[in-house]
């Protein structure tokens, strides 16, 4: 393990994240001879897409399937390139100076950094319904990295609900690991065919068609499936029931464990405390990052690769971060060699080609990212749907002020879990569009650090000198 | 809610509010609870309600436990180590007057 | 289109929202424009303290006249603000130290003031069973108390628009020119044309003292904050430090705020500010040291604010020194928050009236000016 003094006081490249983008990035760079250091505050690589691939218990390649165990490669690659790669390793402050906050067993160091690559992934979109806070209510991504990363399979009455991919591909990975799913409760609106039919072209001829199609079968053979307008639940210390609603009427499943699943938005956090600038995507429904063709912010000498830079997969996820990794040795080491951009880029494109029909089909209804009434929306600070609807409709503008007035987004989580919905919230009441009304302005540490931790930070050159005085 | 595929690895022993938990190398402390069938891990410290770890990620802080005496760690991203103390949280109790 | 007013208040913090209050209280129509929205900056951001301790000799009128205004907040604004009074205590960390207070507070009990008050350990014990045993004793400012900032401001413009007051956000004042004894305003949204302006734009204010020709030597500073999760209640007062930087005060939530004077580095022209992480370990250690019941506690934000600060370390507050019309309320110098209240309402007087009893000579533009002796 490495630790914190471990550490040098400055690195040529860091990088942040050890997903797919993350470990291409940092292989190419240490590859060209660009001293690097990637941070990632899992125990182990692989990011969410190969959570675990250098330790998971799961044996049978069969569960997992031959796209996570594609996922070995890039490990080894980035461990083999001479970068230094170090887990258990939080980064809690990024600024426009790049200056890297990061913390290793409780010890926390200030990094200075000629470039930064910010590879910290998506996280599942919020999906505020009533009594989503109830244990046993938990999300798809969380039941597969407890399989990916610890063997555990669901256990006891399950339902999954939601859309997208992940949804499937989780159902499939767990029926072929032996677990049951009592119901699948597919919230995917029907009128979304309409407009994803226009991209279905491109996604036919994208790898994902032919994937996507066969887990749906797979699962389909297996499992119950209703499609849903409404879905809530019920509990009192814990989930209890399911109670959905769709064209058959209304009906009550009762489960032990609930997965929901709405998507994957890009994990801001780190990018917008550090000032980089983020603009709404419509089609996807979130903030993402201002990026230039390398993948350069706004801030010079950032950029932001991989799933953070807007949801795109993690084939896509790699190739960003190689092209990115490749702006920075081009500004640190002009003379290294370095693959060929070109064929990246073409790689890169086949594999967005097909995700705007993906994104169309799966943009979730309004009601399940917009709720009402005493749905929480705000998980820390248990902050309703209503009063940020009534704070709007008394005047308050922005995401920014709502925090004076309710306190949401002010808890641990800093918004990761509101900040979509808060937005949007505001939006409707004020009748006006999610860009204008912006997101949380995120400020430093983007994840809690204990006073110890910081108190641990090395005393600088001036201050040991203030002292001598 | 969860099971394990496999009872293979090495079993590592901790404490849940002094109870004994058998854990495996690889589990976080949150997929330790999980899979011991615990499922609540903290209260909030707004209303008081029971939460359990959310997204096992790092992003939702509702697996939020006291570890080794240090309160409010992210069991998710925290491995299990030989004779860990684990403590449940009571949010409501350690705040506000 | 040319919008008029009897009073163009530049600046809507809570300086800007106070003296708007106070102008339509007093039945005049006062526009207040704000560049970005109201409470954005130091006002909404900074520590809430609402404090008469320590505080320089010229500007204890203002803030004891503040203190008579906080204490009837809600009836004021219509919100209690969030303001409870727990006193402040100056905490001294050596006998030599206490000495020196001993002697600010025989001064000022010799001019008159009694507000602060001279405690030896038992009683600094009493107010704060947290603190570590090694201190001596202290200063107490017994009706001092915090308040929520942005809360305040926000209640200070709402208050405001009620009784008549126009509050324009997002519009930022470029240039000022005067038409016999009208001024007008230059803003990113057209002209607006007053007899009178008032220049409260905090950390930007000494821009449009020089559209006057009236430079003014005001630093841009960004003092940092910071904030825990939630603790045991362990600590009523707020406590401050005088030796190592350091204000320390737990909310009703359980969270504490953590801050004392260390500094960011301001952007101003991006409304940004860059930490300094090094900096605020240093406010950690002490914390550590002091209080033992922080142990455990986790820092789950930090920020700063852009503010203004004077050479002196106290505010302009007064008549313009060039231009019939205008009158200065900025550079609170990092303490400008318990302030607004008082501040907002002599400067209404002034400005009404043409004279304040309140004495603020000392606070006056001119003392920057080479010219002056
Ligand atoms: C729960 C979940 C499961 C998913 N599973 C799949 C799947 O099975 N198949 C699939 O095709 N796609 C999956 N995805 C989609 C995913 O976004 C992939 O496309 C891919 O993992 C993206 O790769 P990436 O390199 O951009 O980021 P990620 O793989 O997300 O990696 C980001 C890494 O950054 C780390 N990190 C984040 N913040 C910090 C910080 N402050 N300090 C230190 N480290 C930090 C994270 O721990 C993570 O390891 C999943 C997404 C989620 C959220
Ligand atoms: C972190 C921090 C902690 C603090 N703690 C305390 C404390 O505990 N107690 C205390 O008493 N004080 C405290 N202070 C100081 C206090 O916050 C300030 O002194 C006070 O808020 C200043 O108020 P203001 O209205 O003068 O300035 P501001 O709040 O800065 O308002 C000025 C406004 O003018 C606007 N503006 C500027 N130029 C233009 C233009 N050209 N056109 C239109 N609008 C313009 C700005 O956008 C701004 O909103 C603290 C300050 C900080 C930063
Ligand atoms: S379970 Fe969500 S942060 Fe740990």
């Amino acid at each position: 393990m490495i630790a914190a003094a471990d550490l040098a006081s400055s690195y040529e490249l860091v990088i942040i994240g050890g997903g797919p983008a993350g470990l291409a990035a940092a292989a190419l760079a240490a590859r060209a001879g660009v001293s690097t250091v990637l941070f990632d505050e899992n125990p182990g690589v692989g990011g969410q897409i190969y959570r675990a691939i250098t330790s998971t218990p799961v044996a049978d390649r069969a569960v997992l399937g031959q796209d996570y165990w594609d996922g070995a490669a890039l490990a080894d690659e980035a461990k083999a390139s001479g970068a230094l790669i170090v887990n258990g390793a939080t980064v809690w402050s990024l600024d426009r100076q790049r200056l890297v906050g990061v913390s290793v067993g409780g010890k926390a160091r200030m990094i200075e950094a000629d470039r930064v690559i910010i590879a910290t992934g998506s996280q599942e979109r919020p999906f505020p319904i009533p009594g989503w806070t109830l244990p046993g209510v938990m999300t798809a991504g969380a039941a597969q990295t407890a399989l990916k990363a610890q063997g555990l399979v669901v256990d006891g009455r399950t339902v999954m609900a939601g859309s997208g991919p992940l949804l499937w591909l989780l159902a499939a990975q767990t029926l072929r690991a032996g677990g049951t799913i009592d119901a699948i409760l597919d919230t995917t609106p029907r009128r979304n065919w309409l407009q994803a039919m226009f991209h279905l072209p491109d996604f036919a001829l994208s790898p994902y068609f032919a994937k996507g199609l066969a887990l749906l079968r797979e699962v389909r053979a297996k499992v119950p499936v209703h499609r849903v307008d409404t879905m809530e639940a019920v509990g009192n210390d814990r989930v209890r029931e399911v109670v959905f609603s769709g064209a058959g009427g209304t009906r009550r499943l009762p489960v032990d464990l609930l997965l929901l699943h709405q998507g994957v938005v890009p994990n801001v956090n780190l990018a917008n405390a550090a000032g980089v600038a983020h603009v709404w995507n419509d089609r996807q429904l979130c903030f993402v990052p201002v990026l230039d063709a390398d993948f350069g912010s706004s801030v010079p000498g950032i950029a932001v690769a991989g799933d953070g830079a807007g949801i795109a997969g993690g084939t896509a996820a790699a190739e960003r971060g190689r092209i990115a990794a490749i702006a920075a040795v081009r500004a640190l080491k002009p003379d290294a060699v370095v693959p060929d951009t070109q064929a990246i880029r073409q790689r890169l494109q086949r594999e967005e080609m097909g995700r705007a029909f993906l994104d169309w089909l799966n943009r979730p209804a309004d009601s399940f990212r917009m709720p009402e009434g005493d749905t929480i929306a705000c998980r820390c600070e248990e902050v309703t749907a209503k009063q940020v609807r009534d704070t709007a409709k008394m005047g308050c503008e922005g995401p920014n002020q709502m925090k004076a007035f309710l306190r949401c987004g002010m808890g641990p989580c800093q918004g990761r879990l509101c900040g979509l919905t808060v937005t949007e919230l505001i939006a409707a009441e004020r009748k006006t569009s999610p860009d204008e009304v912006g997101y949380y302005r995120l400020r430093p540490p983007v994840k809690p650090i204990t006073l110890a931790e910081l108190a641990s930070l090395p005393i600088s050159e001036a201050e040991r000198k203030a002292v001598e005085r | 809610m969860f099971k394990r595929l496999a009872e293979k690895g090495p079993a590592i022993a901790i404490t849940v509010d002094g109870r004994k938990v058998t854990a495996r190398v690889g589990d976080t402390v949150a997929a330790a609870l999980l899979a011991a069938g615990i499922d609540h891990c903290r209260t909030t410290p707004v209303t008081g309600a029971p939460r359990a770890p959310y997204c096992l990620m790092g992003v939702c802080f509702d697996c939020l436990v006291t570890v080794d005496g240090v309160g409010s760690r992210q069991g998710c991203l925290i491995p299990v180590r030989e004779g860990m103390k684990v403590e449940t949280q009571l949010g409501r109790r350690e705040a506000g007057r | 289109m040319t919008r008029t007013a009897d009073v163009v208040i530049i600046g809507g913090g809570i300086h800007g929202c106070s003296t708007a209050l106070h102008l339509a209280l007093r039945g005049l129509k006062p526009i207040l424009i704000e560049k970005d929205y109201a409470g954005r900056h130091a006002s909404g951001v900074n520590a809430g303290g609402v404090r008469q301790l320590a505080r320089d000799l010229h500007e204890i009128p203002l803030s004891i006249s503040s203190m008579d205004i906080w204490e009837r907040i809600e009836e004021l604004v219509g919100d209690d603000c969030g303001f409870e009074s727990h006193g402040t205590v100056l905490v001294a960390e050596s006998e030599a130290e206490l000495a020196g207070f001993r002697e600010r507070v025989d001064d000022l009990n010799l001019r008159g003031f009694g507000h602060e008050e001279l405690i030896d350990a038992a009683e600094l014990r009493r107010l704060v069973p947290a603190v570590s045993d090694r201190c001596p004793g202290g200063v107490v400012s017994r009706r001092d108390g915090a308040a929520d900032p942005f809360r305040t401001t926000q209640a200070f413009r709402r208050r405001a628009v009620e009784k008549g007051a126009e509050v324009v956000e997002g519009v930022t004042v470029t240039g000022l020119s005067r038409n016999g004894a009208t001024w007008q305003v230059e803003t990113s949204a057209g002209i607006f044309e007053a007899p009178k302006i008032v220049n409260a734009a905090g950390a930007w204010a000494d821009r449009i003292a020089a559209m006057l020709g009236e430079p003014v030597p005001l630093a841009v500073v960004a003092p940092m904050l910071m904030v825990t999760s939630r603790l045991p209640a362990f600590i009523q007062p707020v406590v401050i430090l005088r030796g190592r930087k350091l204000s320390f005060k737990q909310l009703g939530n359980g969270t504490v705020v953590i801050g004392g004077g260390h500094l960011a580095t301001p952007w101003r022209d991006s409304n940004e500010t860059v930490l300094d992480w090094h900096k605020l370990a240093i406010s950690a250690r002490t914390v550590w040291e002091l209080f033992p019941a922080m142990h455990e506690a986790t820092v789950v934000r930090a920020w700063a604010g852009i503010e203004a600060y004077m050479p002196d370390g106290i505010p302009v507050v007064g008549r313009s020194s060039t231009s019939e019309g205008v009158f200065h309320q900025f550079g609170f110098s990092t303490h400008g928050f318990q302030l607004g209240p008082g501040t907002g309402a002599v400067m209404a007087e002034l400005i009404a009236t043409g004279s304040t009893n309140t004495p603020i000579d000392g606070l006056r533009i001119e003392r920057f000016s080479t010219k002056d002796p």
